[in-house]
């Protein structure tokens, strides 16, 4: 009886959800969350300075737009600097969630269904970020809508062979899907939380939300179906988004950017960053609002397995960049690997192939996998990692391209750093309001892990 | 407009309105007219407050106001100069027609020197210059200096009004108390009046100052400038008499420049460029190549053409001189680099060429090489073939130095009651032992006509804003003497008087024109029939037709005094000193498109710097950017270090015209002044000097940190004999992809016109020229030092310098870059809205208003040629540089994308004059900016539909290659490869190619 | 009779039985469908794939208008890019062609996914009638635990087969917690 469901016995890190938990206890206890706790003064804390960084966000804003782009530190050849640099690790944070919640699905991975709202609210956030780097590095951000295609008295279109087009539409898609994905699976946790609300306020809300849901078997079949269905499109989706984002490099012609291992190389590292931040949020979380018995040591020890399952590809990718550098007997490659490796900005390289090549060697222990504490402090360095990756990518690409006249550096101004350290503000705050309004973990999903959920065999005539 | 430009402005004259009353109105403007200043406000075309339009209240005022200048026209009448006509280059100006630019001939002066040019005027607005086409010392070519001139006019920080000790007054108010000094002076026959110019050349100033000589017999005239002494007193040694000396040298097939940068400055660089080119290029079948040595102190553009190269102490220059004189009579070598390959080479050269060789001296160097050269070149017996001689250009040559020396005698014993200085700016660049700037406020009076309220100004009590080149009639020589009218474009935009004014007022004259004084000098001087056509034919043309002096056989002798020189070398480091190839010496400090312009060889921009070769660098344990102390005559300068190959070892170099602290808004501050460095006695180079590391770093903004090719080949250079074995051997150094390799089909045919561009590296002599012109022409905004420092400079057409070769001794190579205009361009794919795409000509548009600032098509151009405006970099706000804006170029705003456009607006305009005439347009019909500019014509543009045209010639030729060819972008804009000429003796040339 | 009913059908939704666990619940169902009802449901806290059978729900509207949709985006996207780059703004971008094909792939797999997955979860929401802020079962007491922790199912009066006597009964025989009356 205490066994939960469909989970073979080899499996030896535990349950996916303690026992003890009944139907209503989880109902009770992930709803309580929301509609009984109060706020405590650690939330408060923690969102203040979450909020303190969105600040940096808006002061950034500000001043380049009223200033313009000049106020970073880009330049002619680093056309791009850290703007690109945060929107490709934003976008890359945001791929875990919908891999948990659309890959895992599809291949029934029970496990999910703990982390899997988490993860999306997550993605949301992160491509919420992502989204307003390109139009905030544009020189003229008041006229960024220029990218959408819309009709005009102009009569003037996008460009549809440029990959930043290309880019406004994975990206949008990518986030109306991911919230429509989301919102549906809310839906019916909402009917519980207006179930469960004490006062009349809250109920109307989570009323509204929940669109009068009332958990008719007639409703389910044709929701599970859209679930399935979703589910099956974001996977293609998720993707795309990330090779689409590599094609904004894959498709110049830079050395160092111009390369066909691109689109799986940055999806890998997308996932690798996407875990590693899952990680990073879930731990704390899981302990402040005791959700060890939910959120078990075997889901840390699954997500950490992903993490070095996607650290390695990505470490294969930087083998064969060099190899390829190399190989191609292309001086401008050559050269391009060369000055990552010795060039002004090789210690970023070697930063990097420390956090994301030799750190997830850590997690072929069991021990560190299952270790809350290490494990969150390698997922910080691998977060560092991933963006050092994209640092590197477009910067030391740019700044030494084909004729040494041009050559120049690129370094971060103070508004490069408050634009980007107010995106980990807005991206916080977001989380922080997240847990106290909305279910972190999918309750309905959860009921069907328990015992309670299984049918029995209806008697035979 | 400044606040101190007027003491009188609408306001207070509105409240003397205002308390006048119905019938007192009248009688009111009577008092008014007695208000001082009160009539020249009327005679400006426009009263300052003409935003009084907007405001209701204001206006009528203001209407008011009008109205009374009309009731005082008369008042102003009485004081109307005769009507001054001038000339339209090519059509009259009562055919001028809005939106259609008029040229007209004139010249610009540089230190005498007289640069023959066509200035573009729109509206009678003068925008751009041009060579002047038909005038030998131009061939439709014009130098730095002369491109920037028109930046010089708009200057904001020009001095705008007439001021006494800081107090704004009128000219007639000056005239009035000069009147009474002068009245002084009648007793004792002027003895109290100096008058200090810089190098006069003008027959009419000279006229004039003969007159005001006459009047003052005991008055004296002293002329002074801190350079070109070595050339003019170079000749007065070795031939006794002053001389100047032409060089042909499309005659010469060996060449020695010592210190010489006479394909960039001096006077003549433009012609010489031209001439010297024309015996190294490659193209319409040539197969020979003149060689040429250069011998210098530090590395000059010119230096780099050189198919040898030797680094030279300054110190060591006459030693050289000696020696080499020795060798050509065949006795014993001796002195610095006698016993090197490239001297045995040089010698056997120049004594196989005898006749046909030229050795010239730099203009920085001292008058004992100059007279030394002059005796080689008549050893080698250059002397009236390469080399010809004129009576000097100089009205009165003089050595200046003694003239100086004199002047502050003279003010020292007190007895100077009125100095009056005409431009040069002598307390900034005067040696310091002399102590200019007590001296002359020894004088009682001091007045100053001057271009700028600068150093000098600073010390003079009145102050007479001088009218730029452009705004006064005047005349001065060009490099052969041919002397050019000079017709202004423009009414003096701030009052500005000029030379020929302000001598008038020692007359009884006192207001007579410039105009009628160079008109009377000529009338005067005009033999033939018919002065009026003549005239009118001269001041059209701008230049006298065979007006230039007829050249004079000389011979010279070699009784060469030695010129002082400091204390023995090995005590300390060899100082050259260099005027700089843009700011000279500092005249042009102000001039902020020469300060962005990078140096040709360190591409330094707003800043001069201590220029030590590796091996002294090792020495100091210094790097680039640290800031060194410089001891040397008895003073101290701190300046920035940079490391420059090619530079002799145990020597520096600085350059002049920097550290000027009263020039403007763009000279202040920029680098540091070595003025103080000179010694009266030997102001071209110093020895003994120590050299102190200070331990602290000064930002230097070089616009180019890298100069080798790291294995690539963006410059295809050969040598000749390479090229004799396989004339196509620069082809095979770029592996071209096949023309199918694209996995789309060859859409897009040009039918009709195909725009295209070829640049000849043999005939690029890296004077920048171009790069001004292009500014100039496209309303290119200067970003300033902190940008630069950023790498964010806007020029459309950069010149990258590479070096090849060993470290310390490289060969050095130039490469004009512009957007090469591709056919398969990599920025318009990527562009997301459209703003950049090709035309059905070929060229690679750039839509300002569509442009969002992606960036990403830069990043993705190979030859990064395109220029991003990161800020708001353009000036929206000083209005007289709004005037110099070309209306057929958009001005771009803030976070636009921009680079260069073939000047599609020149290709436009064409386009339509041929289309009303029913016809193509003509091959070189339409010339852009840059290869207008080009005295070495390396830029040929044209349709590579007509088989004919000039460029489809270019373009068949074996030398022609594309940059990054293999990356299959088809560029329009095609090199042809550099080719030189090295003695196969010397061996040490195109070592690694 | 049928007046009677008529008067029934007015004031009561149907009748409602409360279940403690999923298996029984599913065994009603088989049992109600069996007896000939049409016009009853289901309700649980998360769905029960068996009471697809047990009350053979079967409808594949949702895939049908996600393929549709998705089909719509797949022609949508490439049309939008050939016609702008062909017809609407046709420029000599780079050389390339108007109809470069390859480079409009990714928009057309975006556009396919866009409008198939809002198809998808609009189509889902709208056939579920939702949004439906008032239903009579939301009258009975118990049964906010639909959405926590019990089991129901309703017969609704509107069933031909509905009696409100005989179907209690009916229902009591399922031996649920307890049948409860859903006002209208």
């Amino acid at each position: 009886m205490a066994q939960p469901v469909e989970l073979p016995s080899k499996i030896e890190v535990g349950p996916v959800i303690d026992e003890g938990h009944s139907l209503a206890s989880v109902s009770d206890k992930i709803a309580g969350i929301v509609i009984k706790r109060k706020i405590t003064i650690g939330w408060v804390f923690g969102f203040l300075i979450a909020f303190g960084f969105l600040q940096l966000l808006m002061a950034g804003a500000t001043w380049l737009f009223v200033k313009g782009v000049g106020v970073w530190g880009i330049n002619i050849p680093v056309g791009w600097g850290f703007a690109i640099v945060n929107f490709v690790w934003w976008i890359g944070i945001g791929h875990a969630g919908t891999l948990i919640s659309a890959i895992l699905l599809l291949l029934n991975q029970s496990w999910r269904n703990a982390i899997n709202r988490f993860a999306e609210a997550m993605t949301i956030f992160a491509v919420m970020c992502a989204g307003m780097f390109p139009v905030l590095h544009t020189g003229r951000p008041w006229l960024a809508y220029w990218l959408l295609p819309y009709p005009n008295t102009m009569w003037l279109w996008p460009q549809f062979r440029s990959p930043l087009v290309w880019d406004v539409f994975a990206v949008s898609t990518y986030l109306t899907i991911s919230a429509v994905f989301w919102y549906v699976g809310l839906i019916p946790d909402f009917a519980t939380l207006r179930d469960s609300s004490k006062q009349l306020w809250k109920a109307r809300i989570y009323g509204m939300l929940a669109m009068g849901w009332r958990s008719s078997a007639r409703h389910w079949q044709r929701y599970e179906k859209a679930a399935l269905l979703l589910a099956g499109l974001s996977t293609p989706l998720v993707v795309s988004v990330h090779t689409v984002v590599s094609f904004d490099f894959a498709v110049a012609q830079l050395p160092g950017w111009h390369t066909t291992i691109f689109p799986p190389y940055f999806v890998a590292g997308a996932i690798y960053s996407g875990f590693a931040m899952v990680l990073t949020l879930m731990i704390p979380v899981r302990t402040f609002y005791g959700l060890e018995d939910i959120i078990t040591i075997r889901h840390l020890n699954n997500m950490a397995k992903v993490t070095l399952a996607t650290g390695m590809i990505v470490g294969y990718g930087y083998m064969f960049e060099a190899f390829f550098g190399y190989y191609s007997a292309d001086i401008y490659e050559k050269f391009m690997i060369w000055n990552r490796m010795t060039g002004p900005y090789a210690p970023f390289y070697y930063c990097l192939i420390f956090c994301n090549v030799i750190t997830p060697q850590f997690l072929w222990i069991k021990k560190l996998r299952t270790t809350p504490l290490i494990l969150w402090c390698i997922s910080i360095v691998v977060n560092i990692g991933m963006w050092l990756e994209r640092f590197v990518i477009v910067i030391t690409s740019l700044h030494r391209d084909f004729l040494p006249s041009s050559w120049g550096m690129y370094w971060p101004t103070r508004w490069d750093w408050a634009v980007y350290l107010g995106t980990l503000g807005l991206f916080m705050t977001c989380i922080f309001l997240f847990v106290r309004v909305l279910p972190m973990i999918t309750i309905f999903e959860l009921r069907m892990l328990l015992p309670g959920a299984r049918v029995k065999e209806p008697v035979a005539q | 407009m400044s606040e101190n430009s007027d003491s009188l402005n609408l306001t207070s004259i509105r409240t003397k309105l205002d308390k006048a009353k119905g019938a007192g109105y009248w009688r009111s403007l009577d008092e008014l007219a007695s208000v001082e200043g009160f009539k020249e406000f009327l005679h400006r075309e426009f009263p300052r407050q003409a935003s009084e339009w907007i405001d209701d209240e204001g206006r009528r005022n203001f209407l008011k106001i009008m109205g009374a200048s009309l009731a005082l026209a008369g008042l102003s009448a009485c004081t109307r100069q005769p009507t001054e006509f001038i000339m339209p280059y090519v059509e009259a100006p009562e055919q001028a027609i809005p939106g259609k630019p008029l040229f007209y001939a004139t010249a610009f002066p540089v230190s005498g020197i007289a640069s023959p040019v066509l200035v573009e005027a729109h509206e009678f607005r003068p925008t751009k210059v041009e060579g002047n086409p038909e005038h030998p010392a131009s061939m439709g070519a014009t130098d730095v200096q002369a491109q920037a001139s028109i930046l010089g006019l708009y200057d904001p920080d020009r001095l705008q009004t007439v001021n006494y000790i800081g107090e704004v007054r009128s000219y007639p108010s000056f005239l009035s108390s000069f009147v009474n000094i002068l009245a002084r002076q009648q007793g004792n026959q002027g003895s109290g009046i100096r008058i200090l110019t810089e190098t006069v050349t003008s027959p009419t100033l000279y006229g004039q100052m003969q007159d005001v000589l006459k009047l003052y017999p005991d008055a004296k005239w002293y002329q002074w400038e801190p350079t070109g002494h070595g050339r003019r007193m170079g000749s007065q040694i070795a031939f006794g008499k002053y001389l100047n000396p032409i060089y042909k040298f499309d005659q010469a097939d060996v060449v020695l420049s010592i210190d010489g940068n006479f394909l960039g400055n001096g006077p003549g660089g433009v012609r010489y460029a031209r001439d010297f080119v024309s015996k190294r290029i490659m193209r319409d079948g040539a197969t020979t190549q003149s060689r040429f040595y250069a011998v210098e102190t530090t590395p000059t553009s010119t230096g780099c053409k050189a198919d040898h190269r030797q680094a030279i102490k300054p110190s060591e220059v006459s030693g050289f001189l000696q020696g080499l004189t020795a060798s050509l009579n065949n006795s014993a070598a001796s002195g610095p680099l006698a016993n090197s390959k490239f001297y045995s080479a040089l010698v056997k050269d120049l004594q196989a060429a005898k006749g046909r060789s030229i050795v010239i001296a730099g203009e920085d160097q001292s008058p004992e090489v100059h007279a030394r050269v002059h005796f080689i070149n008549e050893m080698l017996g250059n002397n009236g073939h390469t080399v010809v001689f004129t009576q000097s250009l100089e009205a009165k040559p003089v050595d200046q130095w003694a003239d100086l020396q004199a002047l502050v005698t003279d003010l020292h014993s007190g007895q100077v009651e009125l100095l009056v200085i005409m431009g040069g700016n002598p307390v900034y660049s005067a040696p310091p032992e002399l102590n200019l700037r007590g001296a002359i406020q020894m004088a009682k009076t001091r007045v100053r006509l001057g271009e700028h309220d600068d150093e000098t100004s600073e010390i003079c009590q009145w102050n007479i804003p001088m009218a730029h080149a452009y705004e006064a009639w005047s005349d001065a020589p060009a490099y052969d003497g041919t002397v050019s009218i000079i017709q202004p474009l423009i009414a003096p935009l701030y009052g500005g008087k000029s030379a020929h004014e302000l001598l008038s007022a020692f007359t009884e004259t006192p207001e007579k024109s410039s105009y009628l004084s160079v008109r009377d000098y000529w009338t005067a001087k005009h033999t033939g029939a018919d002065f009026e056509t003549w005239w009118k034919h001269s001041v059209h043309d701008g230049f006298v037709r065979d007006s230039a002096p007829p050249a004079v056989s000389a011979s010279a002798s070699l009784a060469i005094p030695r010129t002082a020189i400091g204390p023995a070398a090995g005590s300390g480091y060899d100082i050259s000193f260099h005027s700089d190839p843009y700011v000279l010496d500092g005249r042009y400090a102000n001039n902020a498109w020469l300060q962005e312009l990078p140096r040709p060889i360190t591409r330094l921009t707003w800043d001069n710097a201590v220029l030590v070769s590796r091996k002294t660098a090792a020495e100091l344990k210094v790097e680039d950017e640290d800031r060194v102390a410089i001891d040397s005559n008895g003073h101290t300068v701190w300046g920035a270090i940079t490391v420059l190959p090619g530079q002799p070892d145990g020597s520096i170099a600085l350059s002049l015209g920097y550290g000027r602290t009263r020039s403007g808004r763009a000279g202040n501050g920029a680098g540091f002044d070595v003025y103080p460095l000179r010694s009266a006695s030997n102001p071209y180079y110093a020895r003994g000097a120590s050299v102190r590391k200070l331990g602290e770093k000064f930002k230097l903004a070089p616009v180019q940190h890298h100069f080798a090719m790291e294995g690539r080949e963006p410059v295809h250079a050969g040598t000749i004999d390479e090229f004799k074995q396989d004339p196509y051997f620069s082809e095979k150094k770029s592996e071209l992809p096949p023309k199918g390799l694209t996995i789309f089909p060859d859409t897009w045919k040009y039918e009709g016109y195909a725009w295209g561009m070829a640049i000849d590296l043999t005939a690029c002599v890296g004077c920048s020229a171009c790069v001004v012109a292009c500014q100039a022409e496209n309303n290119i905004a200067v970003v300033g030092k902190e940008q630069v420092l950023n790498t964010r400079e806007m020029h459309w057409i950069r010149i990258d310098r590479y070096y090849k070769g060993e470290p310390d001794e490289p060969d050095m190579y130039f490469q004009p870059v512009a957007c090469v205009q591709c056919e398969q361009a990599p920025c318009e794919v990527v562009c997301p809205v459209a703003a950049t795409e090709t035309d059905a000509e070929g060229l690679n548009n750039m839509v300002y208003n569509r442009c969002v600032g992606t960036r990403y098509c830069s990043n993705n151009c190979p030859y990064k040629v395109r220029r991003f405006n990161f800020l708001l970099f353009s000036d929206w706000e000083t209005e007289s540089t709004k005037l110099q804006k070309n209306p057929d170029v958009t001005v771009r705003s803030r976070g636009v994308m921009e680079k260069c456009s073939y000047c599609v607006q020149r290709i436009n305009y064409a386009k339509i004059t041929a289309e009303k005439e029913d016809r193509k347009v003509r091959d070189g019909e339409i010339v852009p900016a840059c290869a207008a500019a080009c005295p070495s014509q390396a830029i040929m543009f044209g349709d590579l539909n007509d088989p004919k045209s000039r460029v489809t010639q270019w373009k068949r030729h074996s030398l022609n290659y594309s940059l990054l060819a293999e990356l299959n972008t088809r560029p329009r804009t095609t090199y042809l490869t550099e080719i030189r000429n090295p003695n196969p003796e010397v061996g040490k040339s195109e070592k690694d190619s | 009779m049928s007046a009677h009913a008529i008067e029934e059908i007015d004031t009561l939704y149907g009748l409602m039985a409360e279940f403690e666990t999923a298996g029984e619940l599913v065994e009603a169902a088989r049992r109600v469908k069996e007896a000939g009802f049409k016009n009853f449901d289901a309700y649980s806290p998360f769905p029960i794939h068996e009471l697809d059978d047990a009350m053979d729900l079967h409808d594949n509207r949702v895939s049908l208008f996600t393929l549709i949709g998705g089909l719509i985006g797949c022609c949508g996207g490439f049309g939008l890019a050939s016609w702008v780059e062909a017809v609407a703004l046709p420029l000599n971008i780079g050389g390339r062609p108007f109809i470069s094909a390859p480079m409009y792939i990714p928009i057309t797999f975006e556009c396919t996914v866009l409008i198939g997955g809002l198809t998808a979860a609009i189509s889902m929401i709208v056939m579920n009638g939702l949004p439906s802020p008032y239903h009579p079962v939301f009258n009975v007491e118990r049964f906010t635990d639909a959405s926590r922790s019990k089991f129901f199912l309703c017969i609704e009066s509107e069933d031909p087969q509905f009696d409100r006597r005989q179907t209690a009964g009916f229902l009591e025989s399922l031996n649920p917690e307890e049948v409860a009356e859903v006002a209208r």
